[in-house]
Parts: structure tokens; sequence; C-alpha cells
């Protein structure tokens, strides 16, 4: 069945069961691959969206429910907040082997939005369903405040 | 030694056996029909037996998971902590950033074992029935104060025509339903309200 969704600003027509992944049809209909798969279940983050705005684990939402909502990934989020975070996660070498890091960058813009001046809990509350194997999240949590700051949070 | 060995086997043996029995726990699966509670005369009598009745419901983890006695809900049969570490947050909806909808959507998605329902959220922290005993939840549920507000009449449509509370009842994947139908449940509650009221101790 073709659905058709709205991505990063441009309208899209899938030809694609109605069950299937946003992720799959992210990365594999649309080759955006900087949306990553993880573990399928909602556990990870790695596959972390936003949908009108708000995070929103991929591998668990069906094409068939994305509807008039629009979708932005990483390789289109943008305004000051993604700014703020992307100069920060530079600026504290955030990464190691990188694969978690578009969920991590996605959460932490949504957090910054929603709570300007986010404290250590506020972080770990909005950023703890973002596993990362390499273990960054002391540096996660540095770069969000200081991304905030430099937002005059 | 060696009896401090064996001492030892058998005590993890025995606590194994402890575990095991808590996380297989039999759920109960039916519910009994108000009419069955029709031959016990006394008015306060039926109508605590009608209420320890829908207690099979209020007390199964499909129902208990989402009234934690703490901000983190609790989830599967076995009712361990929710994994991420997920808060009821303002309104129930969870933390800014980690929100319920962030995982869960209006439907259940099979394919990864992701419950969801449009009104997936926590109960408030004063509708907590987690370590509570069967009086002490129905005497939460009938105060106003800690219902939510609800009259009487508002609890019985509450409890027996609530989506979310419904979805107990349907909750795919491999979760345990809740025992009976909504409908059957509804009828337990509406049966009780008629009948007074009353507690369990």
């Amino acid at each position: 069945m073709a659905y058709q969704i709205k991505v990063n600003g441009t309208d899209h027509s899938v030809d694609a069961d109605e069950d299937t992944p946003l992720l799959w049809v992210l990365r594999d209909w649309l080759h955006l691959t900087g949306t990553k798969f993880g573990c399928g279940i909602a556990r990870c983050g790695a596959c972390t969206v936003h949908m009108d705005g708000q995070p929103l684990r991929s591998c668990t939402l069906p094409i068939s429910a994305v509807g008039t909502s629009e979708i932005t990934t990483i390789e289109a989020v943008e305004g000051p907040e993604a700014k703020a975070v992307q100069d920060a996660w530079v600026a504290h070498d955030v990464p190691q082997c990188g694969y978690c890091q578009s969920g991590q960058v996605m959460s932490a813009v949504a957090l910054l939005r929603e709570v300007p001046k986010p404290n250590d809990r506020d972080i770990d509350l909005a950023m703890n369903g973002n596993i990362c194997r390499c273990a960054t999240y002391v540096r996660i949590r540095a770069a969000i405040h200081a991304a905030s700051e430099k937002l005059g949070g | 030694m060696r009896s401090l060995v064996i001492l030892l086997t058998c005590a993890i043996a025995a606590l194994t056996s402890v575990a095991l029995n808590a996380t297989n726990k039999a759920l109960p699966t039916t519910l009994q029909p108000v009419s069955a509670f029709a031959t016990i005369k006394d008015p306060k009598a039926r109508s605590v037996a009608l209420f320890t009745e829908a207690g099979k419901v209020i007390q199964h983890p499909r129902c208990l998971n989402c009234h934690p006695a703490t901000e983190r809900p609790t989830q599967t049969d076995a009712m361990r902590p929710h994994e991420p570490l997920v808060v009821r947050g303002d309104g129930g909806i969870g933390a800014a950033g980690l929100r319920c909808i962030t995982c869960h959507h209006n439907a259940n998605f099979d394919p990864a074992g992701v419950p969801g329902n449009p009104k997936w959220a926590l109960a408030p922290p004063e509708m907590a029935w987690q370590g509570k005993s069967l009086g002490d939840i129905c005497r939460q549920i009938k105060d106003p104060a800690r219902n939510g507000g609800r009259s009487m009449a508002e609890l019985v449509h509450h409890m027996a025509e609530d989506e979310l509370v419904g979805w107990g009842w349907h909750p795919g994947g491999k979760r345990t339903p809740a025992p009976g139908t909504q409908a059957e449940f509804g009828a337990l509650i509406k049966a009780w309200a008629d009948s007074g009221a009353n507690c369990p101790a």
C-alpha cells in the first residue's frame, strides 16, 4: 500500500506493508541512514527521530500510524538547540564508536527545547532511554549542560 | 566444611524455589458473575465479596503495573521495574524528553512487543495500588480525594467503560489478560456500589 509521509520537510510516497516500522522506511526506502537500528524493541534509543517535534523511537511506529505527522531525522534537525548540541558534542568530543549518537543528539535536542536549563536529574530521566555501549554518558551530560549554557538557559 | 557446603547448597536451592514460585504464581483467568453472590444474604458481606472478586482484576499485573507505589512503573506479569527507567512525570505521561509516547504509540506494536494505547499513562500518586491490601485499595477507590474526584457513578463508568482500563483485557503479545471481561468487571463494581460499597478489612 502507498503511504504519503512527510520527512525532513519533503513529501514522500512509500509503498510498504502497513506494519513496516518507520525506521525501515527511513533507512531502506528513503536512504536516510543516519538513524540507526539498535534493538528493534524501543529499548536502546538509536532509532530516535522527532515526530511533530517530539522524540520518538522509529523502530516501534508502523508506517500506517505516521499519518500527517512531520518526521525529522538527524539529517535535518536544526534550530538553536540543534546547533548548540552539535557544537557541544564536538567541543566535548562526545562520540566514541558513534553508533548511538544520532539518537542521543535527537533526544538531547528535544530535551533542551522543552527544558532549556535541565539539571542532572532532568538529563538522566530524558536520556536514560538512549543506551551507549561506549558509556559516553558523562560526556553526554556535560555536553548537554554546555549546550544549555550556550543557549542562555 | 563439607556440611557447610551442603547447607549453603540447600539454602540456595530453597531460595531459588521461592523465587520461581513467586514468578510463576498462577494468575486468575475468570471472574464469577454477580449472580454467584446472590446467595449471600447479608448485604455488607455480599458487598465485600463482590469487591473481593473484582480485586482479581484490580490486583492483576495488567492493572498494578501502572499503579506503582513509586514514580517508576513496573512491567510484565512478574512486575519487574520498567526498563528503561521511566518516571510518572507531570500528568503521568513521563519526564520531559522521555514521554510514554516516545515508545508507546496508539496501538500495540507486536513485532517489537511494545504495548500501546492512545491514553497510555501512569495513574497519579494518590492512586498507587502496589503494596496495599485490597481493603486499603477499596477505601482509596471510594475516596474522591484519591480517585480523581469521581462520584461512585463515575467510578463505575470508569471501570466499566474506560478505554485504557479496557486494554487490560486485550493486552496482546505474551501479556496475560486481566481475568474475565471488562463488562463482567464493571458489573461487579456496579453491584458492589449498589450494595453499599463496603470494603474488605
